[in-house]
């Protein structure tokens, strides 16, 4: 194996596009595991982390722009993006453990294509994009739409993601990302939940997202739960509806942490607490 | 393929090695630069036994490539006593019986001392859930809790 950390993003276009199989390496908390287990042999790996635009955090016009590479320490410490994004945070919170997170970034957590990834719900939630740059140059694209299968990404060859563009916040909005896991700390979501809404200066919910993770081949984006909701005052009878629509979404797959039916189920749950925590902030906000 | 060589700081000292691409910093610490005090527990980063600080930060050493430290600080828990003296979390442990076969007590030490420097009167849920990556088979946690507690104390005093 060749380790290379070139400090430009042409540099790491240019290496990719030149090793067929080169592996990104930004925390490496996937990577290292995989090599370990002989699941991953790459023969040359790129760390990204001397790239400047990969390891910053920017506000520009009231927008967030996240690089690929930040920590999700480094994300949980950012104060003023904590108080814009409560549950993005909620999911980056549950990344592993602090010593995971020192090292783990949501660039890693998205493009390892888990569908159990706990960050990437609440990025489908807010609305992120990514920033990606390949040999034929810079495109953009919605979080929901890279991972596509377990360990599978839309990623063409040579491509990376380089950073997280997050909208302007309006005011009244908020966002929250729940989980369910049978331990509270250091586990796989068995579902996880992440919406994000915005409410008029009457309480009307003119604008939300909703996203399940754990429960099909990829973290979804369920348009029909979101429309459920807006429109309305967040009342019992819409959250009702809108978590009959993300149990409705659900394909999950039967395995030791839950069986097909009761992750329908706790999908529903989950979505539920989700959406209260969510308007609460954004009532708050 | 020539060996890699590092040039780090490791508990103040400037140190230089030799390491495989591949190679993790823990298989470094350990097998090349003969530091053993870091242990291995189980490799993927779900233990925390190989708990070190990179300029300040807590990561797993096995889940780091050894060739990534080039330039930076790191701090082990050959760093953590001042000499004869331990630090107050030693004592502590000591003094509470909070170890008992004594493999996860370095990365529990260094992962306390990570969380005392930022936050030096954390209350028992805060200092449960920031050990949560650090795993104990002998003690059930309560005294290693016990002694973080009162080294905080002790420190804040």
């Amino acid at each position: 194996m060749r380790y290379e950390a070139p400090d430009t993003l042409a540099g790491a276009t240019a290496i990719l596009a030149a090793n067929a199989g080169a592996k990104i390496l930004a925390g490496g908390t996937d990577l290292l595991v995989q090599m370990k287990s002989d699941m991953a042999d790459p023969p040359v790996v790129v760390d990204v982390k001397k790239i400047p635009e990969l390891c910053r955090i920017t506000l520009v016009d009231g927008a967030y722009r996240v690089g690929a590479a930040v920590t999700g320490m480094e994300l949980v410490e950012h104060a003023a993006f904590a108080k814009t994004w409560p549950g993005v945070i909620d999911g980056v919170k549950l990344i592993g453990s602090v010593q995971i997170k020192g090292r783990a970034s949501m660039g890693g957590n998205l493009c390892n294509a888990s569908p159990a990834a706990d960050s990437v719900p609440a990025l489908i939630a807010a609305g992120a994009r990514v920033e990606i740059v390949g040999p034929q140059g810079k495109r953009e694209a919605a979080v929901e739409d890279i991972g596509i299968a377990p360990g599978r990404t839309s990623l063409k060859p040579g491509e990376m993601v380089v950073a997280f563009l997050f909208p302007k916040r309006p005011p009244r909005s908020g966002d929250a990302y729940l989980r369910f896991t049978p331990r509270t700390e250091m586990d796989i979501a068995v579902v996880g939940a992440g919406i994000s809404l915005a409410l008029d200066a009457q309480g009307t919910c003119t604008a939300a997202r909703v996203s399940l993770g754990a429960v099909a081949p990829r973290a979804l984006l369920v348009d029909a739960a979101a429309k459920a909701l807006i429109g309305t005052k967040l009342d019992a009878a819409a959250l009702d509806r809108m978590a009959a629509a993300c149990s409705a979404a659900c394909q999950p797959i039967d395995d030791k942490r839950g069986t097909k039916e009761y992750r329908i189920k706790v999908a529903a749950v989950m979505a539920t607490r989700a959406a209260e925590i969510a308007m609460d902030r954004a009532r708050k906000s | 393929m020539a060996r890699a060589h590092v040039t780090t700081t490791i508990n103040g000292d400037v140190v230089d090695f030799l390491c495989e691409a591949d190679q993790t910093l823990l298989s470094a610490l350990r097998d090349e630069l003969r530091m053993t005090g870091t242990k291995e527990g189980c490799g993927t980063g779900d233990c925390g036994a190989c708990s070190v600080t990179i300029d300040g930060r807590l990561v797993c050493s096995c889940l780091v490539l050894a060739v990534e430290v080039e330039g930076k600080a790191i701090d082990t828990i050959e760093g953590m006593a001042d000499g004869e003296n331990l630090h107050p979390l030693q004592k502590k442990f000591l003094e509470h019986a909070a170890l008992q076969c004594g493999i996860c007590t370095p990365g529990i030490l260094i992962a306390a001392r990570s969380l005392l420097e930022r936050n030096p009167d954390p209350s028992e849920t805060e200092i449960r859930y920031w050990l949560a990556g650090n795993l104990c088979r002998c003690t059930g946690y309560h005294k290693i809790v016990e002694a973080v507690l009162d080294a905080a104390r002790e420190m804040r005093s």
